[in-house]
């Protein structure tokens, strides 16, 4: 799946780092880096971490299937 | 609206949110996106990051798409050589007409290569602005080069640093300014990246420039000599001067088209050569030569990924609207760099700015907001891992606040006073067009411009 993170936006809460830290790790205290391309497998987890980001700054593509 | 087509030049970050704009929006007509690189729209950021310490493979930056844009026409791999605003075409490099109604022009940059054109064929020299690009490094780096060269001190060259670092490779900066990232923040901020950088390990050279470099017998990159007579031996340089904008394939059309970007209102609409309004042809991201009504209304170009990204829907938004619901482009600019586990993110445009103040937090910590006035009035702030403040001082900027700013609503503020910002100077532009008025009659004045020789 793809994911993209607007940068601008994160403010380093580390939800996502917690929720799905295979995808999302924090470089140092508050800079995030990522995986734009994590597994499908990793779908739920990453789908949990765009829910909880307080800023919502963490965008995916819809699921195959979904309503777009 | 318009019943279309629409053509869209360009398939970065602004090329694909402008596309998933227009149909948001509920644009149905025919949508066609030009691309000179053979992929679909990925993401540049991570390049110089991820990608280069290995853990991201070079080609897994795609964008998602979010919306559905299946029934766009991409033609990617095709490079646009020109724009007829008579005929309202696009014209392809392989001899193709793309018919439009109306056009979006979002070229980007590209990056600015080694002047030396037999020094830039050495095996080992490198830029980072395409996935192939980074997928080179990236190779290189794993084969743990002896030393790297990294010339040039702006975010992508200090993020290359960072990179060597945390793969303990041995790396050389050199930036001819006196500290790292003072174009872009000015030299009292540039002093505290510099002491990032050396106590990361990085051998700093600054006032210096890179006088050549030297390859072996077999053209690979052997050493390299500076302006103050030193010699280093290195296996790969990274050359990080910069970008140019990609403007040249519209020298033969009447825009207002030049090294300094596109000339467009706040509503990106291009300015044709007269600087008269276009209402067909628009510009979005980082060719956009736009006016900023917070900053006195001074044209200027930001290569920020988050203007590509507001700038392409506020230009696809008024391509489909009428004059009365056109919105413009006049949000507060925004950047990051994530370099020496460090997160730098500013508000607002420093480089205007004659004075600067660390209001917030320690430098010795790296952790600390600065803020930069011109005139009295806050104009910027930057943030060394305290980016959850700036939003406060967004606020502040919109507000047209007093500087330094006073901070009863944000917490503790340091008590330092201003110093000046010490920006170095700005570079000329020695390729621009020069402008010639033609006609007798005042009122029958046209502009022409002469474009010196490439």
């Amino acid at each position: 799946m793809r994911v993209v993170v607007d940068l601008t936006l994160c403010q380093g809460y580390a939800q996502c780092a917690f929720l799905a830290p295979e995808s999302f790790k924090l470089s140092g205290e508050e800079a995030l880096m990522y995986d734009p391309a994590p597994d499908d497998a990793q779908r739920e987890r990453i789908m949990r971490a765009v829910a909880a980001c307080p800023v919502r700054a963490i965008f995916t593509e819809p699921a195959p299937g979904a309503d777009a | 609206m318009t019943a279309g087509p629409i053509a869209i030049v360009g398939a970065g970050l602004a090329g694909l949110r402008a596309a998933e704009t227009l149909r948001r929006e509920g644009y149905e007509g025919k949508l066609t996106v030009i691309g000179d690189e053979a992929h679909q729209p990925y993401d540049r950021p991570p390049l110089s990051k991820q990608v280069l310490t290995g853990w991201v493979a070079s080609d897994h930056t795609t964008l998602p798409r979010l919306e559905n844009l299946d029934d766009v026409d991409w033609e990617l791999g095709h490079r646009a050589v020109g724009l007829d605003l008579a005929e309202k075409k696009i014209v392809l490099d392989d001899g193709r007409d793309v018919p439009y109604d109306r056009c979006l022009i979002a070229t980007g940059v590209r990056a600015r290569p080694w002047f030396n054109e037999a020094e830039a064929e050495l095996d080992g020299m490198f830029v980072v602005h395409t996935t192939d690009d980074s997928r080179a490094l990236r190779t290189r780096l794993a084969a743990k080069p002896k030393r790297v060269l990294v010339i040039g001190g702006g975010f992508t060259g200090s993020e290359v640093a960072s990179v060597c670092r945390m793969l303990d490779i041995d790396v050389t900066l050199v930036e001819l300014a006196p500290a790292p990232l003072s174009g872009a923040l000015g030299g009292v901020i540039g002093a505290i990246a510099a002491d990032m950088q050396r106590d990361a390990g990085v051998d700093l050279r600054t006032g210096v420039r890179v006088d050549a470099i030297e390859g072996d017998e077999r053209g690979r990159v052997a050493g390299v000599r500076l302006s103050d007579g030193t010699h280093l031996d290195v296996d790969v340089v990274v050359v990080a001067l910069g970008g140019i904008r990609n403007t040249e394939w519209l020298t033969g059309s009447r825009l207002a088209a030049s090294a300094l970007g596109i000339g467009c209102d706040a509503g990106c609409r291009a300015f044709d050569g007269n600087a008269i309004v276009t209402d067909d042809v628009f510009v979005a991201g980082d060719v956009a030569r736009f006016p900023h009504p917070i900053y006195g209304y001074q044209m200027m170009t930001l290569e920020h990924w988050r203007n590509a990204l507001i700038q392409a829907e506020i230009a696809a938004h008024n391509m489909i609207s009428a004059e009365a619901d056109r919105r413009p482009h006049v949000s507060v600019p925004w950047f990051w760099s994530i370099q020496f586990e460090v997160n730098i993110k500013s508000v607002g445009v420093p480089t205007i700015a004659d004075q600067v103040v660390v209001t917030q937090g320690s430098t010795d910590d790296r952790r600390f907001v600065a803020a930069y006035g011109l005139d009295g009035t806050i104009v910027a702030a930057v943030s060394f891992n305290a980016g959850r403040y700036l939003e406060y001082y967004e606020r502040q900027i919109q507000e047209a606040a007093a500087f330094p700013p006073v901070l009863d609503e944000v917490g503790q503020a340091t008590g330092d006073d201003p110093v000046p910002a010490a920006f170095p100077p700005q570079s000329e532009l020695t390729n621009r067009p020069t402008v010639v008025l033609t006609g007798h009659s005042p009122t029958e004045m046209r502009v022409e411009r002469k474009f010196p020789e490439e």
